[in-house]
């Protein structure tokens, strides 16, 4: 079914600039994905020698966390564990005006329209989240048994995409929920246990440094979480972050 | 030109270790001095930036994404391959070299899989130690699953996402030695250019795709990992930005493209449902384990469930046609994916199809579920059940299985798959040609090295499921790290290359012109709808069955479409800025050059073998004819605006007795 919709998009020449709202008409049908429509809306500014909408996307099957936009005020848009490459017209209707924002956070400057910087993400990986093993060095597969319910949570907080949603949803912008999720699969892993106390005091700092805001329990990152990721890894963090604190080593 | 693979003597068992304790290295005093740059941030540049960091080389690691985490590697599902042999269930190295060597029909080199089947193991190793979060037994050891073409369990995996978690493995690696400062990272950075120093590849022209600035970065020696060419078709399981332009660039440069007509048609995706479809999505090839393929029998059925007046579920059982029970009832839904997907072809070029297209074909778990069911009851010695009582419990059952998957198929197409067959058909998932490589992973130009997808190395006409993620990890944390010794060595007396060469300044200069040519054309047709129609000519042509008028008319009208290309394109904005149609268009611009050769090569290889099917070369039952005799050989291009030219590499086969591959 074809429906006509009012975009209301926002438009920001650069990171420098002052950026507005335009909104623009476009003929979408209800199986299109919202990038799909979005790709339509930029077809017709081309074919109207007008310059195009920027967004970014890349695999769209929910899984590189390329996109991002704010869609009716919901990071990924309305639909819950739903990336925004995976969200279908068919739950928008006729008529519908839609406002598509770029994420708004301290953290994640806008670099053009849509777009936003989230290196901040890659820099609070390089302060600690990874385990420090050179390739040639591992023993056996097998070497150290996990059990299934550990490795199945370890997996649930490394299914995190780093798209950002998190400290879009966040009114703080805060980076907990993704700082969490990786402090809590590498430290529920053995193979993490090693360097946990450093990894998430090191974590952490990066994420203040950056300019992230405070968690304050509000809950709306994992509301909108596209991959379902729990505030229980907060909850880690935080009893990791103390334990480090205070455990009289040097972190 | 005379290829040498430069496979090193002795039993093919040995070879490599025997290379690894003979190679020339390089002092850990040398390696600092040595600059390396690595294109590409997935599996394989991603492992190998961070291995030769770790080995104290100094590298410069870009990506065209935002951060190196974004790579296509993200979205492999299935699993990787490894000869661990944790099932007991008779894996070996030695097998698992085979299979592959079979599964790629024979088309690849024995020496180069051989290493991958031993790589493989210490992968695995690797990962785990990363904290990549694999699937485990209650007894907290690793488990496995089986995966098309093969008779054991040898995939590892976590649940339906293995690539992320081992992109996400490789990425932390990587970024401790961003940390550690041996990686220098160069994010939102495209390659647009090699350079040549003296017959040597000694540097990158890149664009800052935030400022439009062109970037002159210098190495000792240049390692691609920019994976595979799908786009070419436009529609296909790749991501948005996949696209062949720095290896392209380079074939430009001289260095051959090998095989560039092997590509792999997945049989199991989501159909195209309209013009306006951006990419295609893949539903994992372990569903054939459960769904049952199937069209209508009668043409007439068919066509009522185009038009949407009937449903598959109201077809009754005798008027299926369970196409691939029928043809190959040995492996039946099993069967390798180039032969399922030729198979679908068949049946909705007879007017079978089930979508509103035409082309889709049913695949139907009402029978596994039932049987799960019944299977389930008896379990749990429930009997007198109602036939809803028992489809439920087999939906628990296939939920458990496949849950996430019958998920993503309702949110794309609103259907649900538990009550309708899903429908599917095949799409453009992998490419197996790539860039001409010897034993060490170099290129013809001396210093170029080429890993993962983008070489054309390991998985001869048709690749495996779950050998894709393998030969990445492979390739960049175990040979790489070895093999590139071979050229440094050679160098370590040689300064730091500078990037104001008059190679460096000419190469940066061509580059300018082509994007000032590309933005002052301002014709009337936008990059996308050039890069469609060369879609739509490659997929005609070039799919999944190929002709010789097919690829002779294929060819000409792609050079047709070339030459409109370059009078009437349309790029908005400007250079000097974040512009994704720029960088659409300079992608698309060798994707117009590409796939002539692809033409070319498929019409050059009058055989069928693999993803490679020509029909004049095929039984009277429609298989596919394999013609050793004549094309055991690798097909290396050097690309040339009017005539390429081939060179061959013969294969030559000592320790596996090339056989027709037969599933029926």
């Amino acid at each position: 079914m074809n429906m006509k919709l009012n975009i209301k998009v926002w438009r920001q020449k650069d990171s420098k600039s002052q950026g507005g709202f335009e909104t623009y008409q476009v003929n979408a049908n209800e199986h299109m994905s919202f990038l799909e429509m979005l790709d339509v809306l930029n077809e017709d500014l081309v074919a109207q020698k007008k310059e195009p909408v920027a967004f970014e996307h890349d695999c769209r099957e929910g899984i590189c966390g390329t996109c991002s936009l704010v869609i009716n005020g919901r990071p990924h848009g309305p639909n819950a564990g739903t990336t925004t490459c995976q969200l279908h017209m068919r739950f928008f209707k006729e008529g519908d005006t839609i406002v598509v924002e770029p994420y708004r956070a301290k953290a994640f400057p806008v670099l053009k329209d849509l777009v936003v910087d989230r290196s901040s993400f890659d820099r609070i990986i390089q302060a600690g989240g990874y385990i420090s093993v050179n390739a040639g060095q591992a023993p056996d597969g097998n070497a150290i048994p996990i059990g299934k319910e550990r490795a199945s949570k370890a997996f649930e907080a490394a299914a995190c995409i780093g798209c950002g949603a998190c400290v879009a949803a966040c009114p703080n912008g805060s980076a907990m929920l993704f700082t969490s999720a990786k402090v809590s699969h590498l430290g529920l892993l053995p193979q993490g246990e090693v360097e946990a106390e450093r990894r998430v005091h090191d974590m952490v700092a990066q994420m203040d440094k950056e300019g992230f805001g405070m968690c304050s329990n509000v809950g709306a990152c994992e509301a909108e979480c596209p991959k379902e990721i729990k505030l229980d890894n907060i909850a880690y963090l935080n009893r990791a972050y103390y334990k480090s604190r205070f455990s009289g080593r040097e972190a | 030109m005379n290829l040498n693979s430069k496979i090193p003597s002795g039993p093919l068992a040995s070879k490599w270790t025997q290379y690894k304790s003979s190679m020339p290295i390089v002092a850990p005093n040398n390696k600092r001095k040595l600059e390396v740059i690595v294109v590409g941030s997935g599996l394989a540049g991603a492992a190998a930036a961070a291995s030769l960091g770790e080995l104290g080389y100094a590298v410069k690691c870009f990506t065209f994404h935002d951060s190196p985490r974004r790579a296509h590697s993200i979205a492999a599902q299935g699993g990787i391959n490894a000869a661990k042999n944790y099932a007991n269930d008779g894996d070996s190295i030695h097998r698992l070299f085979y299979d592959t060597i079979k599964g790629g029909d024979y088309r690849a080199r024995e020496a180069n899989v051989h290493r991958l089947a031993e790589c493989s193991v210490d992968i695995i190793d690797q990962c785990v130690a990363q904290g990549v979060p694999f699937a485990r037994e209650y007894g907290g050891l690793l488990e496995n699953r089986s995966f098309g073409g093969v008779q054991v369990s040898r995939t590892f995996y976590a649940r339906g996402q293995t690539g992320q978690q081992l992109l996400i493995g490789a990425y932390q690696s990587l970024s401790r030695q961003i940390a550690l400062g041996t990686v220098a990272m160069y994010n939102r950075h495209e390659m647009l250019d090699l350079v040549i120093v003296d017959g040597k590849a000694r540097g990158i022209i890149a664009r800052n795709l935030l400022t439009g600035e062109l970037e002159r970065h210098a190495a000792h020696t240049v390692v691609l990992a920019t994976g595979g060419y799908g786009n070419v078709f436009y529609l296909s399981t790749n991501a948005m930005m996949c696209n062949v332009t720095a290896a392209w660039k380079s074939v430009r440069k001289g260095a051959l493209m090998a095989n560039p007509c092997f590509t792999q048609i997945h049989p199991t995706c989501i159909p195209v449902s309209g013009d306006y479809q951006s990419k295609l999505t893949l539903m994992s090839e372990s569903l054939r384990n459960d769904g049952r393929v199937w069209v209508p029998k009668k043409a007439e059925d068919a066509a009522a469930i185009r038009t949407g007046i009937r449903k598959g579920s109201s077809i009754p059982e005798e008027d299926r046609d369970y196409f691939l029970e029928r043809r190959y009832p040995a492996f039946g839904n099993l069967v390798p994916r180039d032969v399922a997907s030729r198979a679908a072809k068949v049946e909705c070029d007879k007017g079978h199809g089930v979508s509103p297209t035409g082309l889709a074909v049913y695949l139907d778990f009402s029978a596994a579920i039932e049987r799960y069911g019944r299977s389930e009851a008896n379990k749990q010695g429930l009997t007198d059940l109602k036939k809803e009582q028992i489809i439920a419990l087999g939906e628990k059952v296939v939920s458990d299985k496949y849950g996430n998957l019958f998920e993503m198929y309702e949110k794309i197409t609103g259907e649900n798959p538990y009550k309708e067959p899903m429908k599917i058909y095949p799409a453009v998932h992998y490419t197996m040609g790539g860039l001409w490589v010897d034993y060490n992973l170099e290129t013809n130009i001396p210093g170029l090295f080429a890993l993962g997808e983008c070489n054309f190395s390991d998985h001869g006409a048709n690749r495996l499921g779950a050998s894709a993620l393998m030969q990445g990890l492979a390739d960049g944390y175990f040979v790489i790290p070895y093999t590139l010794g071979t050229f440094l060595a050679n160098e370590i007396s040689t300064p730091k290359i500078k990037n104001d060469l008059p190679e460096f300044l000419e190469a940066e200069q061509k580059t300018r012109q082509l994007i000032d040519k590309l933005l002052s054309i301002k014709g009337n047709q936008s990059v996308e709808s050039f890069h469609r129609r060369l879609g739509k000519i490659m997929w005609d042509n070039c799919g999944m069955s190929r002709t010789e008028e097919g690829l002779v008319k294929g060819r000409q009208m792609i050079r047709e479409l070339r030459d409109e290309f370059y009078n009437d394109v349309f790029v908005p904005g400007d250079n000097n800025e974040y512009n994704p149609e720029l960088e659409k268009a300079i992608r698309v611009a060798d994707f117009l050059e590409l796939g002539e050769l692809m033409m070319l090569d498929a019409l050059n290889r009058n055989e069928s073998c693999g993803g490679h099917f020509r029909e004049e070369s095929s039984t009277p039952d429609g298989e596919a004819k394999r013609k050793d005799d004549e094309f055991a050989y690798v097909a290396a291009w050097a690309w040339d605006d009017n005539q390429p030219v081939l060179y061959k590499e013969p294969l030559v086969f000592e320790n596996v007795e090339l056989k027709t591959r037969s599933y029926k």
